[in-house]
């Protein structure tokens, strides 16, 4: 490799060009207007009506409790399926392996508002299929979008469907590279499956599911389009109002970018904070 | 000799009977617990192509109905009647063709140079790409919308909907990767023998990089296929929306029927499932490669 400026940047500028426009400009330009009163014209210096604000804003918090409850619930039941998705999918015995590929991962492929939008339809209180289905069983299904909690529920559970199989593939791509002569190894010990996988699997992946952990805490941070089109803007009465709804409805739909822009630096460092303590806590300890 | 060699494939042959026993009875477990998982799992995308052949009727009744109805071409004439559907999937095609393309093109030559040269600031702009990475999209959104709608006045367009999606470092991840498992010497050979760079580039590299390129094509397509929330604030006139948005706006509207509303779902979902099937293999290697390192 020869040191070469030029013909790199030759190389690097179109999208340099795009990243300076639509991202390094709009990173700067968005923490400048979190400190600025934009409610109306012309927009001045007031960080008191923005930070200030933020933190007395019952609204804000409330769908901070709202991110942290999906956060809190939803990432680690997803997770520990997906592992054992990935282990029962890794098996030498399995069967039909095509068909259970396309089960998990199709959900993958489908946008969120053609899933949103099944969704809303299969848990319909009246004649969604899911309260049919448990009227069967003798079961009176709750309305799932009349109350707080059942529509957390709808909304983990949408959540956890669609985005489960995608984890398991990156887990399972995680399996695959562990060197098979391990368990040999372990076999001629005598060691048992079960410890063979506490002991043995589970410690190897530990980077890979630390990723995935990662990756679905910055995706949880910024969900929107599920309270968005599933429960109806967040309901009922702002139960399930995401950070990321919280923002799009201040930023365009009250228009108020300066709130907005705080917000989205809150959701950055929320995001940055809580990925940093998995990594802490998930470290090697030698 | 003979009698301890066939006491030693006796005791071998009870072992491998054991040892399929076993077998047997954990791929009956393996086997219980997944193919009623996988059934649920498939559930929400069978119900959407049912439902989208369903009149209002049968989707109101009491009883589960799991088998299709014979409302779907009605279902569609509805949705195209009422919101002009075809002409935001027609949208939907070209941004997404448009896109990867341009896209395509952009990463493949960033990650070249990251792989192919050494720099002045090579450091920096490696770390900006990744640094952005986790950065969540809300940071800029609010900018790029100001932006586009107001400063440029370009609400509306197709540059709004393909431009500022443009960056993404997913993708010179995944070229940088691509580029780097290619054997150096081809490239110097070729120095040597006075071919310029960008032929060397065009010529040599991109070829031999195809099979990533097309993964690479195929997961950024899906992207802008599904892409909601960027077209949702910056299209509001229904002839330049995309179909995710215009199925959206339908969904909670009671002036269309939920048989239409699946019929659009299915419409959206149905080519990229086919795309999944037919090339599952550049799909995992798209969606693992910027996980595993």
């Amino acid at each position: 490799m020869r040191k070469r400026n030029l013909t790199a940047y030759g190389f690097l500028t179109p999208y340099l060009a795009i990243f300076a426009v639509f991202w390094f400009w709009p990173i700067l330009y968005s923490f400048y207007l979190s400190f600025l009163s934009t409610r109306r014209l012309p927009w001045s210096w007031n960080p008191g009506m923005t930070w200030g604000r933020i933190y007395q804003d019952p609204a804000f918090f409330n769908a901070l409790w709202n991110t942290l409850k999906i956060l809190l619930i939803q990432v680690p039941v997803m997770i520990a399926l997906a592992t054992i998705l990935a282990v029962l999918l890794n098996s030498r015995l399995l069967k039909a392996r095509g068909l259970m590929r396309f089960a998990f991962f199709a959900p993958v492929v489908i946008g969120e508002a053609a899933y949103a939008a099944v969704f809303r339809l299969m848990f319909n209180a009246e004649f969604g299929i899911v309260n049919k289905t448990l009227g069967q069983m003798g079961i009176e299904g709750p309305n799932w979008f009349g109350h707080p909690d059942a529509a957390m529920a709808v909304i983990i559970i949408a959540v956890t469907w669609r985005w489960m199989g995608y984890n398991a593939i990156i887990i399972l791509s995680g399996l695959q590279s562990i060197p098979e002569d391990v368990y040999e190894a372990a076999k001629l010990d005598n060691v048992s499956p079960r410890q063979q996988f506490l002991y043995i699997t589970l410690p190897l992946l530990r980077p890979v599911i630390l990723f995935c952990i990662v990756l679905s805490v910055i995706g949880s941070m910024q969900l929107f389009a599920e309270p968005f089109l599933i429960t109806n803007q967040g309901g009922p009465g702002g139960a399930t109002e995401t950070l990321g709804l919280f923002l799009y409805r201040q930023g365009f739909l009250n228009l108020n970018f300066g709130y907005a822009s705080a917000i989205a630096y809150t959701i950055a460092a929320l995001a940055v904070a809580i990925s940093a303590l998995n990594l802490w806590v998930g470290r090697e300890r030698e | 000799m003979s009698t301890v060699s066939t006491q030693m494939t006796s005791q071998n042959a009870k072992r491998v009977r054991t040892r399929q026993q076993t077998d047997r009875f954990n791929s009956l477990l393996i086997h219980a617990v997944l193919v009623p998982v996988a059934i649920l799992w498939l559930m929400p995308v069978y119900m959407m192509f049912i439902f989208a052949s369903m009149g209002d009727s049968a989707l109101f009744s009491p009883k589960i109905l799991l088998l299709p109805g014979k409302e779907a071409w009605s279902n569609l004439v509805n949705l195209q009647a009422d919101t002009a559907f075809l002409r935001t999937l027609f949208n939907s095609v070209v941004v997404g063709i448009v896109y990867t393309i341009l896209s395509v093109t952009l990463t493949a030559m960033a990650g070249w140079a990251l792989v192919r040269y050494q720099f002045y600031g090579k450091t920096v702009v490696t770390a900006l790409i990744l640094g952005t990475m986790t950065l969540p999209f809300f940071v800029v959104v609010i900018p790029q919308f100001i932006m586009i709608a107001r400063d440029f006045g370009m609400a509306n367009t197709w540059v709004a909907l393909i431009l500022p999606p443009l960056f993404n470092s997913l993708g010179v991840l995944f070229m940088r990767q691509a580029f780097s498992m290619l054997p150096k010497e081809l490239f110097e050979a070729a120095q040597v023998e006075g071919v310029k760079e960008w032929q060397i580039f065009l010529y040599v590299a991109l070829p031999l990089a195809r099979p990533m390129i097309a993964a690479l094509s195929i997961i950024l397509f899906l992207h802008s296929w599904n892409n909601y929330l960027w077209p949702l604030l910056i299209t509001n006139e229904r002839s330049m929306m995309t179909a995710p948005v215009a199925l959206g706006s339908l969904i909670g509207n009671t002036d269309i029927s939920w048989g239409s509303i699946m019929m659009g779902a299915s419409l959206l979902t149905a080519p990229m499932l086919a795309v999944f099937i037919f090339l599952q293999r550049h799909f995992m290697a798209g969606i693992t490669a910027g996980a595993v390192k």
